[in-house]
């Protein structure tokens, strides 16, 4: 080191804060930078589903952003696209056992999608943009940052989506039965994932409206 | 810099690492997975016959609870094995491998298969578990039948990756319950099956709607499937049936 007097960056610095609180607003994997939509638009029809593959996505691209940021110097570049594709792959799989074994049900629910993180874009995005150039620190919290940000959306649209098409939150009735006697009707097109994908538009519209960095000039 | 010979080790030691660490996991996860299969191939057993409030937690109580009888018969329709006392989920009916038993079927080989006897307020219920292939992938379930060994109490379906809105629909409520009543010997005792119809059951002469099901829009192949399921597992039942009606 040239510089003795260089100090060690703080665990929270204020950069590395942002790389935790940006994706959750300005950078958001699924508003901003429209990734991941798929796997929003497929688990969001109740709210469990969406808790379990955000908590899944949350733990697979923390641990991948970290293993590839210790491997970074020694990856070839040539094959560096598989070797992230290795280690998501194999975190994946992981995640896809403990879910058989311990919450059988929910991945019964879940079927495919868990298996299809693994093509999930914002995962091998911010593996090749953020954590191969990065040290482990900053990606660990960049990995938990985009998840937080695809969580907290697949958790409103779930929301959204539950309370409207079924009547239901976490699979209680929340809907009191004398609105039905009124006549209420649960929304059965809100459990059709086209209306996920007009809520994600609702989100879009109210984040841009609120957010001042994401208004465009003109 | 990065050598071939590197980038070949590189490649070598990570696809070993990773294998590992799968293998690993997948050796310490196996008995908690496999139970939660038993729990839902009793689940599924129970529904079938119209058992109420099966809980996750409760299925294996309830199992011993209602099963009163698990028996294993050949293709002659002979019992084997006929298992009443002690833990349901032993017997030898309950760890039969359906798909090895009727790939033997299949090959005109001797075979057995399981039978589940339900009691429920003195009234006996026979399941017989069912497997064949959808569109993409296995199809299984469980018919259950009464005393008479003709009328259809219930049924379950269920699948490994059917097409979601489409063959996926074999497992919801909606098609299952159109099977209950339908009766599966016509008035002479000849052995009809259960047809799954496109275009619907009602296009079938008047006489043969007892027979048939409605299919599903949109998945054909999958309902052809259940269709050749049921008829092929219930020709195995059948000298077993002949034999107690």
């Amino acid at each position: 080191m040239s510089k003795e007097t260089k100090e060690r960056e703080p665990l929270f610095s204020p950069k590395n804060i942002k790389l935790l609180t940006g994706p959750i607003n300005v950078t958001n994997p699924i508003t901003v930078q429209v990734l991941g939509i798929c796997s929003a638009l497929a688990v969001t029809a109740k709210l469990m589903p969406a808790i379990v593959m955000s908590i899944s996505v949350l733990v697979v691209m923390a641990v991948s952003n970290v293993v590839i940021s210790f491997l970074r110097n020694g990856v070839p570049p040539r094959i560096r696209i598989i070797v992230q594709l290795v280690v998501i792959a194999t975190m994946v799989i992981l995640v896809d056992q403990i879910l058989k074994a311990f919450v059988y049900d929910v991945s019964k629910q879940l079927s495919v999608f868990v298996g299809l993180i693994i093509t999930n874009c914002i995962i091998m995005g911010r593996l090749e943009a953020f954590a191969m150039s990065n040290k482990p620190w900053p990606a660990f919290l960049d990995g938990i940052g985009n998840a937080l940000g695809y969580g907290v959306i697949l958790i409103v649209v779930a929301f959204f989506r539950e309370l409207l098409g079924s009547g239901t939150l976490l699979d209680m009735q929340v809907i009191p039965q004398g609105l039905y006697d009124f006549g209420y009707v649960n929304n059965g097109f809100m459990i059709l994932p086209p209306m996920a994908l007009i809520t994600v538009g609702v989100i879009i519209w109210i984040q841009r409206y609120y957010t001042r960095e994401l208004i465009e000039d003109n | 810099m990065y050598t071939n010979g590197y980038i070949f080790r590189y490649a070598a030691i990570m696809v070993i690492i990773a294998a590992a660490v799968l293998s690993t996991a997948a050796m310490f996860l196996k008995p908690f997975q496999e139970k939660n299969m038993a729990i839902e191939k009793m689940g599924g057993i129970l529904i079938s016959a119209n058992i109420e409030g099966i809980e996750t937690e409760n299925t294996i109580e309830m199992f011993n609870q209602y099963v009163v009888e698990e028996l294993v018969v050949d293709q002659d329709g002979k019992i084997v094995e006929s298992f009443t006392e002690g833990k349901k989920e032993t017997a030898k009916a309950f760890g039969l491998n359906l798909k090895t038993q009727l790939y033997k079927k299949s090959q005109g080989e001797n075979f057995e298969l399981p039978i589940y006897i339900i009691e429920k307020d003195g009234e006996k219920t026979y399941v017989f578990p069912l497997r064949g292939v959808g569109l993409w992938g296995p199809v299984w379930g469980n018919m259950a039948l009464g005393s008479d060994f003709n009328t259809i109490k219930g049924v379950t379906f269920d699948h490994k990756g059917e097409t979601p809105g489409l063959g996926a629909e074999i497992s919801t409520s909606a098609f299952e319950e159109q099977f209950k009543g339908k009766k599966i010997f016509d008035e002479n005792g000849n052995f009809k099956s259960i047809k799954v119809v496109k275009g619907g059951a009602q296009t079938l002469p008047a006489n043969q709607q007892i027979h048939g099901v409605d299919a599903i829009s949109g998945g054909t192949i999958t309902s052809v499937g259940v269709n050749d399921m049921i008829d092929n597992v219930l020709q195995g039942y059948l000298p077993y049936i002949q034999k107690e009606k």
